[in-house]
């Protein structure tokens, strides 16, 4: 009996010890994700969700030793800052995470910032695309793009091979400003100019008129920045049926309106078309070759990553860097200083960094063209941009 | 008068004197919210969502199921009451209280202005109608981008302290409270009106509208009475989300605002002061569960629930209290 109760303390003892030791010796970094995973507006946030999940799939080999990661999932439901937010607290709040990524619609990563700072939690900015947005908290990095980013060099490479006289055609809200500013700034630095510019509803994709307007003023070029989606394929479609192609003018735009998951829908329509953009599937890296196939393994071989895919593959990847360098224990000011000088030459998307002062993407601008490869078309990138900052805080850095 | 008579006209007065008595239950939403605040400390800021919600979802239960305006448009004045509180934080006057009340009055406006159109129409047509005005708003806000920021939402909001004494903090225990508070004297002042002859009137109005007309009531003046007063209480649910988020942006006025919110009264019971009561938490907790379980497809859980609520609960969850309240008294 005696002998029993001496061995069944032992054995309690021995398991409670092991019990406290076990979080001790095994670190878990807590990452939440806030994107978009539901209604009409989900697309790239799963598109997003895949690329992250995939990563982390991936290398979950190559973090320290007893370190794990635990992923807590969160769905915005649209442009909703408030839902955002909300989820921001509770995750910080409820959830302990450690760090939070993703946010497709600006808005909602907007109103996040002032959480971020108050709570001092690192944001991994994985879409989110305007450009006053890395200055609204120390503690938000963005490893995506801004508008003005990607069309500037559109203008530019427009006024550099002769289609100097450009019409724009801009999405009515704030990404299709950025995206008309940005390109009237390119185009303008070597020597073309914007002849004419219009803007369409965002709401109701009937693009005949405008284009029609854009055809009876034959200039060299036109630019077009539409979100991309279903309207892309309607924007390309109207593009055919009023022949601007043979009327002489020339398109030219930003990958949302070729994205590469809405290419396939397209038919024929959008080959030759020119466009500036920070990531194509069809890019013939190593790393980018490396990383399509991992991704037709994982999801089947008519799926085709797209550059948000790519930003939640590079924002994981920037996390597990940060979880590396500290071996999975950081506070918000120890991973910013981390996050803020990263720099990669092994992302799909070739090299890129994070600008220190800013917190905003320091990346390649490629210009690609539409191209039949094996049956399928795929955006060809032919020029490089190289290391492209963000355009938007150049020109508010400077008038200070 | 014979001594029947005067009992019937007695008896009647006692009834229509008991109809507006608080009932024990009636402090039932209130007890649960602050017992809620105690019981579910993490989950504050989504309660704070919910009284907000629940203050907007009263605002259309105040038109569509007392008044009987069919309307689509409603966040058309959640909208204006949060642009108002989120420009007036924006331009240093971030005095919450104030900014509610002022956000109060130019919903109150809007819904006066519009309501004139929109009051003249009947059936279909008004609920275009409804629907037009917010859609009017939302690409005006988008449009006017250096007042409203446009889509990527207004900039630079600062909320002050309520009362100068308690911050909107991280953990969400002054944003509950005061929507809380909000919601509270709302719901008191909405109570007195549904019961008060005016609200009466409002009935008889979505019940006969010819017979309301033949017995000389201003038909089209209580219509535009309720619909500013609803605007007013939707202004101050818009401004409470603008203060708590210290943020707007153009989906404050968007469509699925006014759509969902009408769902979910559908699910609590429209027309009863508490369908809102039950409704809004009901979908919101549901949404918040499924999304935590499934971020992706929680809306099939979300449509089920509202398959099976239409199909066998006709008047929502407070249809079925009172189905069951009838079967019960008749065993008696």
């Amino acid at each position: 009996m005696h002998v029993q109760r001496t061995w069944f303390y032992g054995v309690a003892v021995a398991a409670l010890g092991a019990v406290l030791a076990f979080p001790a010796a095994a670190e878990t970094v807590k990452i939440g994700i806030i994107t978009t995973y539901s209604g009409p507006l989900a697309p790239p946030g799963i598109s997003m969700d895949k690329g992250l999940t995939l990563y982390a799939k991936l290398h979950s080999k190559d973090l320290p030793k007893g370190v794990t990661v635990e992923i807590i999932r969160r769905d915005d439901t649209g442009i909703a800052p408030d839902v955002a937010k909300r989820l921001a607290q509770e995750l910080i709040t409820r959830d302990h995470v450690n760090i939070i990524g993703g946010v497709v619609y600006s808005p909602n990563a907007l109103a996040m910032a002032p959480v971020m700072t108050e709570a001092k939690m690192p944001f991994v900015d994985m879409n989110a695309a305007a450009a006053v947005l890395t200055t609204k908290s120390p503690y938000i990095v963005r490893d995506s793009f801004t508008l003005q980013q990607i069309s500037m060099p559109m203008g530019e490479w427009a006024a550099k091979h002769g289609f100097n006289q450009a019409y724009t055609v801009v999405s009515d809200y704030a990404p299709g400003w950025d995206a008309e500013d940005g390109f009237k700034i390119g185009i303008e630095h070597d020597g073309g100019k914007v002849v004419g510019s219009v803007r369409v509803p965002v709401q109701n994709p009937d693009f005949t008129p405008f284009l029609q307007r854009v055809k009876d003023l034959k200039p060299k070029s036109l630019f077009i920045f539409v979100p991309g989606g279903p309207q892309s394929t309607q924007m390309m479609k109207t593009y055919n049926e009023l022949n601007l192609k043979k009327a002489g003018i020339t398109l030219v735009t930003t990958q949302d309106l070729l994205i590469d998951s809405e290419l396939p829908k397209m038919a024929d329509i959008p080959l030759g078309v020119v466009s500036s953009g920070s990531y194509s599937a069809a890019a013939t890296r190593p790393a980018n070759k490396a990383f399509v196939t991992a991704w037709h393994k994982e999801y089947g071989a008519n799926d085709v990553p797209d550059f948000v895919a790519i930003q939640g593959w590079d924002g994981m990847a920037m996390i597990y860097d940060l979880i590396k360098k500290t071996g999975g224990k950081f506070t918000g000011d120890e991973a910013m200083k981390i996050l803020k000088n990263y720099k990669t030459t092994e992302s799909p998307r070739g090299p890129f960094m994070i600008d220190p002062l800013t917190g905003d993407i320091v990346q390649n601008i490629y210009i690609r063209r539409v191209e039949k490869i094996d049956g399928k078309l795929a955006n060809v990138e032919f020029e490089t941009f190289p290391m492209v900052k963000d355009p938007w805080k150049q020109m508010h850095a400077a008038a200070k | 008068m014979t001594a029947v008579a005067e009992r019937v006209v007695a008896s009647a007065a006692e009834t229509f004197a008991r109809r507006h008595r608080f009932r024990w239950y009636e402090a039932l939403p209130w007890l649960v919210a602050v017992a809620g605040y105690f019981a579910f400390p993490d989950y504050l800021a989504l309660g704070s969502q919910i009284l907000a919600t629940i203050l907007f979802a009263l605002s259309v239960d105040l038109v569509l199921g007392y008044g009987g305006i069919i309307t689509l448009g409603q966040a058309a004045f959640f909208g204006a009451g949060a642009y108002t509180a989120g420009l007036l934080a924006a331009h240093g006057m971030g005095a919450p209280v104030i900014g509610l009340l002022i956000a109060a009055v130019a919903a109150a406006l809007v819904g006066l202005i519009s309501g004139v159109v929109v009051l003249r129409t009947h059936g279909l047509t008004q609920l275009m109608m409804t629907l037009m005005v917010a859609v009017m708003l939302h690409e005006a806000a988008n449009k006017a981008n250096t007042v409203t920021g446009g889509a990527d939402g207004l900039q630079g909001m600062e909320v002050g302290p309520v009362f100068g004494l308690f911050h909107f903090d991280l953990y969400g225990n002054t944003a509950y409270f005061y929507c809380l508070a909000a919601l509270f004297i709302c719901w008191f002042v909405m109570r007195r009106i549904v019961h008060s002859p005016f609200g009466r009137s409002l009935t008889g109005i979505r019940e006969n509208e010819a017979r309301m007309h033949a017995i000389g009531s201003p038909v089209f003046r209580r219509r535009l009475v309720a619909y500013t007063i609803s605007a007013a209480m939707a202004g101050v649910s818009g401004a409470l989300v603008a203060q708590t988020t210290q943020f707007v942006a153009t989906d404050a006025l968007g469509f699925e605002r006014s759509g969902n919110v009408l769902i979910m009264l559908l699910l609590g019971g429209i027309g009863r002061l508490y369908g809102a009561f039950i409704g809004v938490p009901l979908y919101m907790i549901a949404q918040d569960r499924f999304a935590a379980i499934d971020p992706v497809y929680w809306y099939f859980w979300i449509g089920l629930l509202l398959v099976l609520m239409v199909t066998f609960a006709r008047g929502g969850v407070l249809g079925i209290v009172d189905r069951v309240g009838a079967v019960l008294r008749r065993r008696r």
